[in-house]
């Protein structure tokens, strides 16, 4: 089985957080965003010790960062999945009728935007546009693209990354 | 001083004031819901709203500086109607139970609802399921009530210091929560409740034990006895309508009686105990060098604030128990010893003007066998409500004195509840176990008033003794910094969790009026200076006690009942 974030409570993420806050040495407040944005892009989202570390760095209550990180639609609190999806939720998509798809994936995997399934395989995120608008409406998993989603289309993408699981393990 | 116009008025203000504090100090109430005095504005709710002529849009008078010639106009059709719609879209997604809410009758949105004639529902926004936050054993959180004014945020990080809360999320899913969405009881919380007592609605509330205690009045092979706060009783008539400062001692101990309680203790009395091991203890530290400067110990919301954020500075702690759970070990032991029960018969509930106090009974080291010291801690606020459920009418009861063995106090017991009267008791008996001799005056006015820090320094027969006076965290961490920085000039100090001390405790009348809070402590000094007996040692109750049962000041027995130790608290952020 491929884990594709490391997980919580190990050295190595300890001296990921290390060498993050070293980058940032002597920073202040105004870095907090910044700082979230390299711990999400080496550890694959805030955890609670991360914050913790960031307290301690910046000298900010935890329910602060906690706070700031929430109010940006960018940041996950939960690692990814090995299967990310992530759902366009943009104007195109929207009027192709984007909300049905989100809802029909929400119901399959059983997770809400921002939630990651317990066995770490699926995970789901609500993005505002891809860029492909002329596709709409846009689904992707791990990058891959798939254009004109339909709620059975969906079925048929979950049921292959079912299949690419059981040739992994 | 510049001039202005206000409704057609020429009122005079000075340069650099907000329209709204001129506007409140010509008599004019503009409603606000995230305003909160002493504090900078946050111009969020808009409810304040003005016209100020030549300004093409509605102008917020709370972050709005005033000017020379400047026209005001506080209550045009458009600005009433600006209001309106703001307490309409508030109460779009409002659970509307008023008749079932704690806080009906006592809640800024029903009464700016009552106050502008919103008569109807016009806006229907989705009702989000929000789940309350009972993990507390002081504070309810439920948010589905909750305004999002920020009041509580802002008390919790910018006057206590404590910042256990604030908001997560943005736009409609935004709330208030602690880090990661935890329970209050997994945050840095220290339960002081102040965030009750500035909270507009019903969203936070102290968790309420009165049902509790209705059954074990009600269970005959229990005794319950109860003890009431220095503070309850200068506060207390509140709850009944009375303006505050009114002191009603005798008939809230009457009322208590009629409650079915068997006795009715004063804290004052075990606050007059803690001023003699206290001093005993502070005393001692000077004496043999010990760790100096020694913190207070009575105020349970600055006991977690300490083992919590200063974890360093807990010897320095002195290590006396508070006034409630010194005369709680009292109770379950020379009292049930006394009369003959067993301790796990005996309810002890206790009247604190506090949440923390809640916490504070519950922890473990604050009971023998398994056996609680306090059971149950009513605050002010529950006392007045538990007082209307059984129809007592306070005013018209005649007043009766506290029960033996802990029913007579000195006032130096009783000025506890304001911030400085610790150490005020302090000092009295002090200087009489240092020379032999009473102060000329008691009254020690430098140690007096709601400043958050007061300091003195005074030398007594050759001992130097420099004392500061602190209420509220956030000055309290100001002068905790001092001291880690190594500040020297101090030996002793008193910290507060409440602003003011426990007359602005967070289980007293919700009443955010500064003059209310003066009012209170007025009262209680009042009553102190027109008492008897000023000092804790002269109590004659005290004096017995010690004689009886406890021996003298940090023996034994004193040492196993009376004081305690605290826990380093390495808070996890999350409750995942």
């Amino acid at each position: 089985m491929h884990r594709q974030y490391k997980q919580e409570g190990t050295n190595v993420v300890t001296a990921d957080m290390d060498n993050i806050l070293n980058r940032h040495s002597g920073a202040g407040r105004d870095h907090l965003i910044p700082i979230l944005q390299d711990v999400q892009e080496t550890e694959g989202y805030i955890s609670p010790r991360a914050v913790a570390k960031i307290a301690e760095f910046l000298n900010l209550p935890a329910s602060k960062i906690y706070g700031v990180a929430t109010f940006y639609n960018q940041f996950r609190f939960h690692p990814k999945g090995r299967y990310h999806f992530m759902v366009c939720r943009g104007t195109a998509c929207h009027v192709k009728g984007s909300k049905k798809v989100l809802d029909e994936l929400t119901k399959q995997l059983k997770l809400e935007p921002g939630q990651t399934s317990r066995d770490q395989m699926f995970s789901l995120e609500v993005v505002a546009c891809m860029g492909a608008c002329g596709l709409a409406p846009v689904v992707s998993v791990n990058g891959e693209f798939y254009a004109k989603v339909t709620p059975r289309k969906l079925t048929e993408i979950i049921q292959e990354c079912r299949q690419k699981e059981a040739v992994n393990v | 001083m510049i001039t202005l116009d206000v409704d057609g008025r020429t009122v005079e203000a000075q340069a650099g004031e907000t329209i709204l504090t001129v506007l409140r100090r010509e008599g004019i109430h503009v409603p606000t819901l995230c305003h909160m005095d002493g504090l900078p504005p946050s111009g969020a709710c808009r409810m304040c709203v003005v016209e100020v002529e030549g300004s093409p849009s509605l102008t917020p008078s709370c972050s709005f500086p005033v000017a020379q010639g400047m026209k005001v106009k506080t209550s045009t059709p458009r600005v009433l109607e600006a209001r309106r719609t703001i307490v309409k879209l508030l109460l779009a997604s409002h659970p509307d139970d008023c008749l079932y809410c704690n806080s009906n009758g006592h809640c800024d949105l029903q009464k700016l609802a009552q106050d502008l004639g919103v008569r109807e529902r016009v806006y229907r926004g989705p009702r989000r399921v929000q789940e309350m936050d009972m993990s507390s054993p002081a504070i309810v959180r439920d948010p589905a009530k909750c305004i999002l004014c920020g009041r509580c945020v802002r008390m919790c990080e910018e006057i206590q210091g404590v910042a256990a809360i604030d908001f997560i999320g943005r736009g409609s899913r935004a709330k208030i929560g602690t880090a990661f969405d935890g329970g209050l009881n997994v945050s840095t919380c220290v339960n002081c409740g102040q965030c009750v007592n500035v909270c507009p609605t019903g969203a936070l509330s102290e968790r309420c034990y009165i049902d509790d205690v209705i059954t074990a009045l009600n269970d005959p092979t229990k005794r319950v006895v109860v003890q009431h706060a220095p503070s309850v009783s200068v506060s207390l008539a509140e709850e009944f309508g009375s303006p505050a400062g009114k002191d009603v001692d005798g008939q809230m101990v009457t009322a208590l009686r009629r409650l079915g309680f068997h006795r009715v203790f004063d804290t004052a009395f075990s606050a007059d105990l803690t001023i003699m091991e206290e001093g005993s203890e502070l005393v001692h530290r000077i004496k043999t060098g010990g760790k100096l400067p020694m913190f207070t110990s009575c105020s349970p919301g600055w006991i977690k604030f300490i083992e919590t954020f200063y974890p360093q500075l807990l010897p320095n702690v002195s290590s006396c128990k508070s006034p409630q759970q010194m005369l709680g070990a009292l109770i379950k032991t020379f009292f049930a010893e006394r009369e003959g029960v067993d301790p796990a018969n005996i309810v002890s509930v206790s009247i604190m003007p506090c949440t923390a106090k809640k916490f504070e009974c519950a922890r473990p080291e604050m009971s023998r066998n398994h056996v609680p010291d306090v059971d149950y801690v009513l605050t002010t606020r529950e006392l007045g409500r538990m007082l209307h459920q059984f129809g007592v009418n306070l005013a018209a009861l005649e007043p009766s004195a506290a029960d033996t063995p802990f029913g007579e106090r000195s006032s130096a017991g009783k000025i506890f509840g304001t911030s400085g009267g610790v150490m005020e008791a302090a000092i009295r008996s002090a200087h009489f176990l240092i020379t032999g001799r009473e102060l000329e005056d008691l009254k020690i006015q430098p140690l007096r008033g709601l400043k958050g820090c007061k300091e003195l320094h005074v030398e007594v027969d050759g001992i130097k003794l420099g004392a500061a006076v602190v209420s509220g965290l956030g000055n309290a961490r100001k002068i905790l910094d001092e001291v880690v920085a190594g500040r020297d000039d101090l030996q002793f100090i008193e910290i507060m969790t409440c602003p003011g001390g426990c007359i602005n405790g967070g289980g007293q009348p919700k009443n955010i009026d500064p003059a209310a809070i003066e009012a209170r402590m007025k009262a209680l000094y009042k009553i102190d200076r027109d008492a008897p007996l000023r000092t804790s040692h002269s109590n004659p109750w005290i004096q017995r006690i010690y004689k009886e049962y406890l021996g003298q000041p940090l023996g034994e027995k004193s040492h196993a009942l009376l004081h305690t130790h605290y826990t380093m608290r390495n808070i996890p952020i999350t409750n995942g």
